[in-house]
């Protein structure tokens, strides 16, 4: 191992235990990633000696704590590229930032007939609200379909676009397949149609550099604990001229400026989205993950992950009987397949036992599993902290399954 | 034989066992007894669906006993299900009812019982149970 990579992997605590009496073997990042020290520092320091409820200003504890809160906002402004930290709401996860949008939208947008465009690599989270926001307006989703490669079928993309298009939502990364799509090249065409357009960078956020200002979307969602950061917060990203257009999500403190029993006016921008005492713990997380990935150096992890998805790719074509599932051009560090005749949920087990961590099944993507036909799949993941090491000793646990179920 | 008494003979066979891949290996070997669920029972409706693999479970009762048969798509679980049909089958549906499965913990399969994204496991015993209270009920 190179003295970087050792270097990484002693900033993460958790990758050095047993699991089952074997070394830990953590190849679920694109469920969750593993917190280096730096973030699980700042979070028990934050409750050891900074504990306080933020924008209230009185004291000094209340003032640090908003000071550390806004200057995580600036950083993921900074990491995404935003004009403005007004854009950058902090939310729950992608799931809640694609919530709010959907519900947000649904309340003026949407009229009966209007189309809005996902994908058939979708997420759950970026399929089902927005079957929620049509179904009270009346509105239709149209689905992109995909090819056998798990690359999207452009040609149908361009067709299924229309002036009754008045959403596109997409997947940045396929969590299931780990296709990464085309999205300027699609979000410019749906421009061309005056559609908004909602990109979940869940998948993307941790692997590579996001420039929303020069992808040109309206909305862009991600959650802090993918890339390195506590779970429980994420971001929102939408240009400041449709957040605001858009009314409040939820209601309560922080978002309102004046209340009295006749009405309430609302706060600006960002806060009229951020009601309640917001996550600041995890706020606090997120500043010093984004700060890991930029002292990693984001090119670095790209680099590296692109090297771990080669290296995994060609042993797992070494064996026999493995069958892929979604072999884009354009793949992020995820490798989604089956071994013949071998359950994934059978090899996901007995891999476990061997101290390997894979998601097994269909990963909160249904659809992509029935338009393959497949029951579920073994997804192994990587990350900047995995090894070509780690994934030798993956090889010969799958090996050893095939004799097991041979 | 009872149902404690056969959950303590299953404790006991896996006792033998050192590691996990031999209690695997066993479970694998188990699968391919299981009281096969006939192919007109093999329907959506009999489906337990789990997250991860299928089962399918058909029931019925002879003399005032409940018997099981099951199948599922993943070998493992396939393996567990035929052990869950040894302890349950061919006993009474009370007996059913009142009995708690505890040799699953017990022979370290506790982990296939996680309530969230496992295999259907839990569904499972819920199902015989509920099929049992059905023919109780009659």
């Amino acid at each position: 191992m190179t003295d970087i990579v050792l270097n990484i992997r002693d900033q993460f605590p958790i990758l050095h235990q047993k699991v089952h009496g074997h070394p830990l073997i953590y190849f679920d990042n694109a469920a969750t990633s593993q917190k280096p020290l730096k973030v699980i520092n700042a979070i028990s320091e934050y409750y050891l000696q900074g504990n306080s409820n933020i924008h209230r200003g009185a004291h000094y504890l209340s003032n640090q704590a908003t000071e550390k809160y806004e200057k995580s906002r600036e950083a993921v402004r900074r990491l995404i590229n935003a004009e403005s930290t007004e854009e950058i709401i902090l939310t729950k996860g992608t799931t809640e930032s694609i919530n709010l949008v959907a519900s947000c939208l649904s309340q003026f947008l949407f009229q009966p007939g209007d189309e809005i465009l996902i994908s058939g690599l979708e997420h759950h989270a970026n399929i089902v609200p927005w079957q929620i926001a049509v179904e009270q307006k009346g509105a239709l989703i149209k689905v992109i379909p995909i090819l056998d490669s798990g690359e999207l079928d452009l040609v149908a993309f361009k067709n299924l676009l229309s002036p009754k298009t008045k959403l596109l939502a997409l997947s940045h990364i396929s969590n299931a397949l780990g296709t990464i799509n085309p999205v300027e090249e699609m979000i410019a065409l749906a421009k061309e149609k005056g559609a908004l357009v909602l990109i979940d960078g869940a998948q993307s956020a941790p692997h590579m550099l996001v420039d929303v200002q020069a992808l040109d979307c309206d909305f862009f969602c991600f959650s802090a604990h993918k890339i390195y950061g506590p779970t429980g917060i994420g971001v929102l990203y939408g240009k400041k001229a449709q957040l605001e257009k858009m009314p409040p999500y939820q209601s309560g403190g922080e978002m309102i400026k004046e209340v009295t029993f006749k009405g309430t006016t609302f706060n600006d921008l960002p806060y009229k989205f951020e009601a309640g005492t917001p996550n600041i713990a995890g706020g606090i997380g997120l500043l010093a993950a984004i700060e890991f990935m930029e002292e990693v150096g984001i090119d670095h992890i790209a680099r590296r992950e692109a090297e771990l998805l080669a290296y995994a790719t060609k042993k797992l074509k070494e064996l026999e009987g493995i069958q892929f599932v979604g072999e884009a051009k354009e793949k992020a560090a995820v490798i989604s397949f089956l071994v013949d005749g071998i359950h994934p949920s059978d090899l996901g087990s007995v891999l476990d036992k061997l101290g390997i961590a894979v998601r097994t099944g269909h990963h909160c993507a249904q659809p992509i599993m029935d338009r393959f036909e497949i029951p579920g799949t073994v997804r192994a993941s990587f990350a900047v902290y995995n090894t070509e090491n780690e994934i030798d000793m993956f090889i010969e646990g799958i090996e050893k399954v095939k004799k097991m179920f041979g | 034989m009872s149902i404690k008494e056969i959950q303590e003979e299953i404790i006991e066979e896996f006792a033998m066992f050192d590691d996990w891949m031999q209690k695997y290996d066993y479970l694998i070997e188990l699968s391919k007894d299981i009281p096969l669920i006939s192919e007109e029972y093999r329907l959506n409706q009999n489906l337990i669906k789990g997250c991860q693999s299928k089962v399918w479970l058909h029931s019925t009762a002879i003399d005032g006993k409940v018997i099981y048969t099951a199948d599922s798509d993943a070998i493992i679980t396939k393996g567990i299900a035929a052990l869950l049909i040894r302890v349950l089958s061919e006993q009474k549906a009370k007996d059913i009812l009142e009995n708690e499965m505890y040799f699953i913990d017990a022979i370290g399969l506790k982990e296939h019982l996680s309530m969230t994204r496992s295999n259907g496991l839990v569904s499972m015993i819920k199902q015989m149970k509920f099929y049992a209270l059905a023919f109780q009920a009659k």
